[in-house]
């Protein structure tokens, strides 16, 4: 035990020489390995395709490359669509590769949205792509990705 | 009732795109088990619709991967004058409703 | 056992970020709000009322405002009327030495004190929606405005009281809100930027706390990130902190409801 306190100063010590001594920062964290897309993931993407193809065209995603804080990281969708009766957008889904649940959220838009946009805030596990598909009145589908490296979002202070 | 905000230009001229935005007062509770924690049950609004003058313009279905306090911002076509209603339910079937006028002269 | 690994990750992180190439920067010596050391992503998101989820509680606080609560069945209107006029540039002066109680009121405290003598209701919990709303919907009065507490007279012993803390060692880290505030604002804390510690924006809505807080409530992640014994939220150490931090901020612009990472 005694020896553990020991340690224990001496770590704090350093750690608190650390803290104090000239610090030299980076601008943005660099990425880590990205982890392969799990298996969670992959399998809504299948459901969701339900046997179509997935086409990587026609929808923008607008995702910071570094979010500050993964309990909220602001997103935009925009899909290239006239948005009439005969050709929408239908729903617009927003899949994580990461997250312990695959889908974000779905938005199903109508020809009355003159635009085929949504913006909304998500929460991201750690670093990761993150997917928006777009599933049109015709039934076919669209998709962007984004990466987006999250930096510590656990507590730093846990107050 | 939760304290709700929605954000819609005045007025709007016919045809004019219009944005909306809305924010809700909601912790969004994941009920994913944390290594080692005590997790509170899922409470997240699950479903968001959205009407003007009457009829659904906008859906959305909220997983626990929203964050708390839900944003969401999306575009309609101003037709007539007519009050755009937004209806926010929880996991506790808590109902939020709230609504602003679009005036199109 | 929680604290000590919070202080080893930090050790631990300001490791790796000073082994890791780049610019270093020496820390500026003059003060800027915490927003400047936002993305400009989290800055837009601020500035714009219609995404800032602050606004929410700001909004709970207005509905509050006009509400008959207590034995006096009085809403705070009744006697101040609208508070656009009214509560202009009041959070501005506060924290403020009361003149009847000769007490150090922040405004949490000062609200608290309309609520349990004028409407004779029960006083309000920290970090409760209900006063961290009412607290916001009155800063918010002042968003814009400087900074301009009252440093002389009876509110005197209580600024050097908080200056003392501020650069006082502090926790298992024997840290001073200083070394980190003056000597590294600016540098990289893990995912954090260190500001300068002016606390013009509260309560805040913090994305870590998925939520509103008081500036009390960062207060004290301050001080379990150097592991130092926490002060209850609306302690008179904290109330003589604040008064020095706004002291330090004089003529800073409030920016309450502030989006914080
Ligand atoms: C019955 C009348 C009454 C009610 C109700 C009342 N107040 Fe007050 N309030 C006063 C008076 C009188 C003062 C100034 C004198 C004093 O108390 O020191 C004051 C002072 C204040 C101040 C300080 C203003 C300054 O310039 O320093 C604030 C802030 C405030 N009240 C907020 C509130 C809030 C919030 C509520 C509702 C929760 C409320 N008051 C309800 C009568 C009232
Ligand atoms: C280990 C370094 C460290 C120490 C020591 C420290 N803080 Fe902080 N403080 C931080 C970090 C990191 C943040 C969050 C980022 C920032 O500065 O806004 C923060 C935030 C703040 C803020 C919020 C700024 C704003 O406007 O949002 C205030 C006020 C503050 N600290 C005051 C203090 C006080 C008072 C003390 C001493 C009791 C203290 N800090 C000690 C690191 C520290």
């Amino acid at each position: 035990m005694t020896l553990v306190r020991v340690d224990r100063r001496q770590a704090l010590a350093t750690l608190a020489a650390s803290l104090l001594a000239p610090v030299t920062v980076r601008a943005a964290e660099s990425d880590p390995s990205m982890k392969p897309p799990s298996a969670l993931y992959l399998q809504a993407r299948t459901v969701l395709a339900n046997g179509r193809e997935i086409r990587t065209a026609r929808v923008t995603l607008d995702l910071p490359r570094l979010a500050e804080n993964g309990n909220s990281v602001t997103l935009k969708i925009d899909v290239a669509s006239p948005m009439t009766a005969a050709d929408h957008v239908r729903t617009i889904h927003i899949l994580s590769e990461q997250n312990p649940i695959a889908t974000i959220g779905r938005f199903h838009l109508t020809p009355r949205a003159g635009r085929a946009f949504v913006s909304t805030s998500v929460r991201l596990a750690t670093t990761q792509n993150v997917h928006a598909i777009a599933e049109m009145s015709d039934g076919s589908l669209w998709e962007a990705q984004a990466e987006s490296v999250v930096l510590i979002a656990a507590c730093i202070d846990g107050g | 009732m939760r304290p709700a905000r929605i954000v819609v230009p005045e007025t709007a001229k016919v045809g004019e795109i219009v944005e909306i935005k809305a924010l809700i007062q909601h912790p969004m509770v994941t009920g994913h088990t944390a290594a080692g924690a005590n997790t509170e049950p899922r409470d997240i609004i699950h479903t968001l619709t959205v009407t003007y003058d009457g009829a659904e313009i906008f859906r959305a279905d909220f997983m626990p991967g929203i964050a708390a306090n839900p944003y969401v911002a999306f575009t309609t076509v101003a037709t007539v004058t007519g009050d755009i209603v937004f209806t926010w339910t929880d996991d506790k079937s808590e109902v939020t409703t709230a609504a602003r006028t679009l005036r199109v002269p | 056992m929680k604290g000590w690994r919070t202080g080893l990750a930090i050790g631990l992180a300001l490791a790796v970020w000073r082994s890791s190439p780049g610019l270093a920067e020496e820390a500026s010596p003059s003060l800027h709000p915490a927003t400047e050391y936002l993305s400009t992503g989290m800055k837009a998101e601020q500035a714009d009322l219609a995404r800032n989820r602050g606004m929410l509680w700001v909004d709970q606080g207005a509905a509050l405002w006009r509400q008959a609560q207590g034995v006096a069945g009085k809403a705070c209107a009744d006697c101040h009327g609208e508070a656009e006029a009214s509560m202009r540039g009041v959070a501005a002066r506060y924290p403020a030495v009361d003149a009847t109680s000769n007490r150090l009121l922040n405004l949490e405290g000062r609200i608290n004190q309309c609520r349990t003598t004028r409407q004779q209701a029960q006083a309000l919990a920290y970090e409760s929606n209900e006063l961290l709303g009412l607290t916001a919907f009155i800063a918010y009065q002042s968003r814009g405005l400087p900074v301009n507490v009252a440093t002389g007279g009876p509110a005197q012993p209580y600024v050097e009281a908080g200056r003392k803390l501020w650069n006082e060692r502090q926790g298992q880290l024997n840290l001073a809100c200083a070394q980190c505030h003056e000597a590294k604002a600016g540098h990289k804390l893990r995912g954090d930027t260190i500001s300068s510690g002016v606390g013009t924006g509260y309560p805040v809505y913090r994305l870590e706390w998925q939520g509103m807080g008081s500036l009390h409530r960062r207060l004290r992640a301050c001080q379990l990130g150097v592991r130092a014994i926490q002060f209850d939220q609306g302690a008179p150490e904290y109330l003589a902190l604040e008064l020095y931090l706004a002291s330090r901020a004089a003529g800073l612009p409030i920016e309450t409801p502030a989006l914080r990472r």
